[in-house]
């Protein structure tokens, strides 16, 4: 006859388990970071020319912001809520207006002909620019030029952008490229 | 009354401790300056967390400011830093990284939404100095309207 085994007391078990799972809450973080990617312009050579590339004035489309977060676009006032679409006008240029930017026809792989715009979004901003505004500012900007993407790809591969293949997503990239160029820092009018 | 047998408990605890050591990631530096993000539609997650170098600007938290008011500061790792000290974080965490991943290396701003664009402007002309290109502006994901 088997000798019965006494059973190991587990209750303290529970304890030992509830103490790293607290440990391991109070140490760790949930979340996820998440933000606008950017790229900064490269400080410019000393010998390099400034004039090599040369913009033309109708392909600029000027955004500023004061100290008082008020928009200045194109020499305008204007309020953030449209700014989105008047991105987006700026660079389609769909009645070729003389005013907006200039169109030139390129050959993108995977698309074929398109019209690729030449204007280029310049960012200008105060010393006493809230950090809030800036990035709503900033976030306009890239959602005008994510939805003309999105636009893009779903007319051409019938699909959204994210589940574009990777050689999709850079023709569409070379067919709408994001220029959103930020001025260098000047300090006009104190701060 | 036969007692509850609790000895499927410890196995609970434990399918939950694994649950939480698996969706959250060590707790890095001690914040010293309060930091509420600005919120944005188009944010993209930060991917390999290994490569990213983050630097906190925003007043001093609350306990702090007794001592150094609340004018926006910049905290590079454990410690208040100025701006002179960024091209030296910079090229430290670049020589922490391997040879290959240092043009990945991706600087994030932690930002506080309240904080003037003079501070961030300085800080973005000694990132290019540094020629550390790659930023990310930290912000919180919101749906779009």
């Amino acid at each position: 006859m088997a000798r019965k085994i006494p059973e190991i007391n587990a209750s303290s078990m529970a304890d030992i388990a509830f103490l790293l799972l607290i440990f391991f809450l109070v140490t760790t973080t949930m979340n996820v970071d998440t933000g606008l990617p950017r790229m900064l312009p490269p400080i410019p050579d000393k010998d390099q020319k400034q004039d090599d590339v040369e913009v033309r004035k109708r392909n600029i489309f000027t955004v500023r912001i004061n100290k008082s977060d008020k928009l200045l676009v194109n020499g305008e006032p204007m309020d953030i809520v449209f700014l989105k679409e008047k991105t987006k006008e700026f660079v389609v240029n769909p009645n070729n207006n003389p005013n907006l930017s200039e169109q030139e026809e390129k050959n993108i792989p995977l698309i074929g002909k398109y019209i690729v715009s030449k204007g280029v979004v310049s960012l200008q901003n105060d010393r006493g620019t809230s950090y809030k505004m800036y990035m709503k500012v900033q976030n306009e900007l890239v959602a005008a030029y994510n939805e003309m993407r999105e636009d893009l790809s779903r007319g051409t591969f019938g699909k959204p952008f994210d589940k574009l293949s990777e050689d999709e997503k850079d023709a569409v990239s070379k067919a709408i490229p994001s220029r959103i160029s930020e001025a260098e820092p000047k300090n006009i009018g104190g701060k | 009354m036969p007692a509850i047998s609790t000895a499927s408990l410890p196995d609970i605890v434990f399918m939950l401790l694994f649950f939480f050591m698996v969706s959250t990631t060590m707790r890095e530096t001690t914040l010293f300056v309060k930091t509420s993000l600005p919120s944005a539609t188009e944010v993209a997650k930060l991917e390999k967390k290994s490569l990213v170098s983050y630097i906190y600007v925003g007043p001093p938290v609350k306990n702090m400011q007794a001592m150094l008011g609340t004018e926006p500061r910049i905290q590079l790792n454990d410690s208040f830093k100025t701006l002179d000290d960024i091209r030296d974080f910079i090229s430290s965490e670049r020589d922490a990284m391997s040879e290959s991943d240092r043009p990945l290396l991706t600087t994030s701003l932690k930002v506080d939404e309240e904080t003037r664009m003079g501070i961030v402007t300085d800080i973005k002309q000694e990132l290019r100095k540094a020629s550390a290109l790659k930023i990310n502006y930290a912000a919180k994901r919101v749906e779009k309207k």
